[in-house]
């Protein structure tokens, strides 16, 4: 599934696009099929994200992963600051980035 | 043609066709040269006294090196108008002048009050760059005796 | 250290005033991100993986205890409880937001500090040696001179809008403690055969994709014309730096395309057009300057006594502190990488302990290096068990410095969004297993550097060992150097062979240091020793 990322303008909170809205959690996000762009080009010029782009992400029962590292790391905190992270208390975070 | 917004000149504007700079030595009826990003704005200096208006162009503002070619202009004796054209980001308009531009005419006419904002931003500036006839902070500090 | 007059602190509110409307502007959407972007870099402003990122300068790398509290207060009230020293002595925070920036520049405006020019296309923080006004083979503090730059590069108005950064270090002394010659301009404070001080020149070095050393451009610059030679290298770079190619726009690809002899050809050219120009502040100036620059009111009975009976204390004297110029006194550092720590981080609680011990013992200064430590840089002996104690209870009170476990690492791809791979992992890592106070021992001097792209803000070409974090097919990958240096010695590392994961990394690591033991020479460092025998060794034991 392709997937949008992209930044709260006024916090930089990491957000992702959920088909209707953006949300601090990957596991809301959407497929967006060959509509990011549009999506992103939209979504920028009203404000409600900016720096958005679009990356692979793999949809099963857990939620939403995606594909690179990168964006793992993204979407859950810095691996090295547990107590940073969206989920402090789960120890298999870190699992799940890498 | 793009519109002069600003101008801090008391001197009519020329608004003869501006020619390139490799062709100004050749075109001695020109008084007016536009210097690209990558044109040497000291090829210009046998010419100075001919010339009444040089625009520099910035395609984008954040290719500065139409500031150097500016004041390698005025170091060298240009008291003609000197016009920024192109990419002009209201937030640069007073490095500009500090630079020696006296004219500005962007592509996208700018906002008023940001213009006027920024041309006003700084009371003080911590060089010396001569061409704007502005005193350094270092001069204030130690005023000539 | 250098004190505002009201210029000084004019300028950092007007900045203040100027980006709180540049913000204003950018959340109503009158400027687009694209149109923002410059100008919120040129405030420090970065966008990165996780939030907005703010790099607060640290000119030189000198502060206070009253500006390193409110660095910790800011960690505490505007971030995430705590702050990451870098490698180019500034301090970096992690999670701050685009609408609150203002305010919190206000409140660093209010102790003389900021974060201009801390990013972009322009000149950046200068940075200077660590011991400045404390060594013994300092010829002059190189501070003033820095300062003197500083004022001369913030906002300069023809050099805001350079092909790429800028980056500027000064020092003072034969021994380079600041890699003087991998930046941009390297300044060396010299004496001329008549004893006049003047500013040896090199241009041309920097990290990043391609590793270059700075040749000298001019072996002497008088102090009155510093401010011109400056001015004139800058008009050459930015006429002439590549413009096509960000991978190719420093002032490095511009000297080597050029040949070291040609821009600096152009370079006197311009320089002797500009001495005709009054851009030159006069001496006075410098002198002014050079007065917020006197020595402390040092104590000339202070006692050269150590008591070194306890032994962790012993160990952290041997190793993390170094000789004063006076006697009496040392100068002491902080070690910001405990082990299996992250290298360069520290609390807000840290910090403002830092802070009040640097007032109760170091005359109210300190010192961030582009180790990512901190320096006490005038600590009686008499006081430095107490402090010992106090930094030790914080878990400030590592002993290794240039050892192995003082490593060197950027934030990598847990916080960067250019990295390819984390470095912060590597590093906790190879610090675990390199740990023990004897495993530190026996190594020595040791510098090892992690970058986790090829931007290189770990600094990896110089390290004697160093890593660089790639991405191969969506895999972190980790390649090893050796052989680096940044002193006077300066040297590149030279890549051993294929590359690692995290694991592999670490283990190769290790098979390296014990070539050096099974190799070394008397009193040979890794470095040393590496230099004599070459890569063969290392890469047959590593990967044969």
């Amino acid at each position: 599934m392709k997937i949008l990322t992209g930044n709260d303008l006024k916090t930089g909170a990491v957000i992702w696009w959920t088909g209707v809205g953006w949300s601090l959690d990957v596991n809301d996000a959407a497929d967006v099929a060959e509509d990011g762009a549009a999506i992103v080009a939209r979504e920028e010029g009203v404000q409600n994200v900016f720096a958005a782009y679009v990356v692979d992400g793999v949809r099963s029962d857990e939620g939403v992963r995606p594909a690179h590292i990168k964006e793992r790391i993204r979407a859950l905190g810095p691996t090295v600051r547990p107590d940073l992270t969206l989920k402090p208390s789960d120890p298999d975070a870190i699992n799940w980035v890498i | 043609m793009v519109e002069v917004q600003f101008r801090f000149r008391n001197d009519e504007a020329v608004n003869d066709p501006a020619v390139t700079v490799d062709s100004f030595a050749q075109q001695t009826n020109a008084a007016a040269v536009r210097i690209e990003p990558g044109d040497d704005a000291r090829a210009l200096l046998p010419h100075l006294e001919r010339i009444a208006l040089v625009e520099v162009n910035f395609p984008a503002w954040t290719d500065g090196r139409g500031y150097s070619s500016a004041r390698v202009l005025r170091e060298a004796g240009y008291t003609g108008e000197l016009r920024a054209v192109g990419d002009i980001a209201p937030d640069m308009l007073g490095h500009l002048q500090r630079c020696g531009f006296d004219a500005f005419a962007p592509d996208k006419a700018l906002n008023p009050a940001d213009a006027e904002a920024a041309f006003g931003r700084w009371n003080n500036v911590y060089q010396a760059t001569v061409v704007d006839g502005r005193q350094a902070i270092w001069a204030k500090r130690h005023p000539a005796a | 250290m250098y004190k505002y007059d009201e210029y000084d602190q004019e300028m950092v509110d007007t900045r203040v005033a100027e980006f709180r409307d540049q913000v204003r502007r950018r959340i109503s959407g009158e400027l687009t991100e694209d149109q923002f972007r410059p100008l919120r870099l040129q405030n420090g402003l970065y966008l990165q993986l996780h939030a907005y990122m703010l790099r607060v300068a640290v000119p030189y790398g000198t502060l206070n205890s009253a500006q390193m509290k409110v660095l910790g207060d800011i960690a505490d009230k505007y971030d995430r409880g705590y702050g990451h020293f870098t490698t180019r002595q500034n301090i970096q925070y992690n999670w701050i937001k685009l609408e609150e920036t203002p305010d919190l520049l206000a409140e660093l405006a209010a102790v003389e500090m900021h974060a201009i020019q801390t990013s972009g296309n322009c000149i950046r923080n200068i940075s200077s040696d660590q011991y400045a006004g404390a060594a013994a083979d300092e010829i002059v503090d190189p501070r003033p001179y820095a300062e003197l730059l500083r004022q001369w590069s913030s906002f300069h108005p023809e050099f805001l809008t350079l092909p790429r950064k800028f980056k500027i270090a000064v020092i003072a002394s034969e021994k380079d403690r600041a890699a003087m010659k991998l930046h941009d301009i390297g300044i060396k404070m010299v004496r001329n055969d008549a004893g006049e001080i003047g500013a040896q020149f090199y241009v041309g070095g920097g990290m990043g994709r391609t590793p270059m050393i700075a040749p000298m451009i001019r072996e002497f610059v008088p102090l009155d014309q510093l401010i011109t030679y400056s001015e004139a290298c800058l008009r050459v770079y930015n006429r002439y730096g590549r413009r096509d190619n960000k991978y190719k726009a420093r002032i490095k690809i511009l000297v080597h395309e050029l040949g070291k002899d040609e821009y600096t050809r152009q370079v006197e050219e311009e320089f002797a057009h500009l001495l005709t120009m009054p851009i030159e502040p006069p001496l006075a100036e410098l002198e002014r300057i050079k007065t917020h620059f006197v020595e402390p009111a040092f104590d000339a009975g202070a006692s050269d006594e150590l008591d070194l009976s306890d032994p962790d204390f012993r160990l952290w004297v041997e190793r993390n502190t170094h000789a004063h110029k006076q006697a009496g006194y040392v100068i002491a550092t902080v070690s910001l990488k405990p082990v299996g720590g992250i290298p360069g981080d520290a609390s807000a609680d840290q910090i403002r302990l830092m802070a009040q011990l640097a007032k109760d013992y170091s005359f109210d200064e300190l010192r961030v290096t582009h180790a990512q430590n901190i320096v006490f840089p005038h600590v009686r002996k008499a006081d430095l068990y107490t402090l010992w104690q106090a930094l030790d209870a914080a878990e400030l009170g590592t002993a290794n410095l240039d050892t192995v476990g003082d490593i060197i690492a950027c934030p990598g791809l847990d916080y960067c969004s250019l990295a390819n791979a984390r470095s912060i992992p590597v590093a906790q890592k190879i610090s675990q297993r390199f740990g023990s106070a004897e495993k530190q021992a026996e190594l020595g001097e040791l510098k090892l550097k992690i970058s986790g792209c090829i931007n290189a803000c770990g600094h990896h070409h110089a390290g004697h060992i160093g890593i660089l974090g790639v991405d191969r097919k969506g895999v972190e990958n980790y390649q090893l150097l050796l052989g680096g240096s940044e002193g006077a010695d300066t040297s590149l590392g030279q890549i051993t062979g294929p590359g690692f994961d995290e694991d592999g990394i670490v283990n190769a690591v290790e098979k390296a240091t014990n070539v050096y033991l099974s190799n070394k020479q008397g009193e040979e460092r890794f470095l040393d020793t590496y230099r004599r025998i070459g890569m063969a060794p290392f890469k047959e034991a590593i990967y044969g």
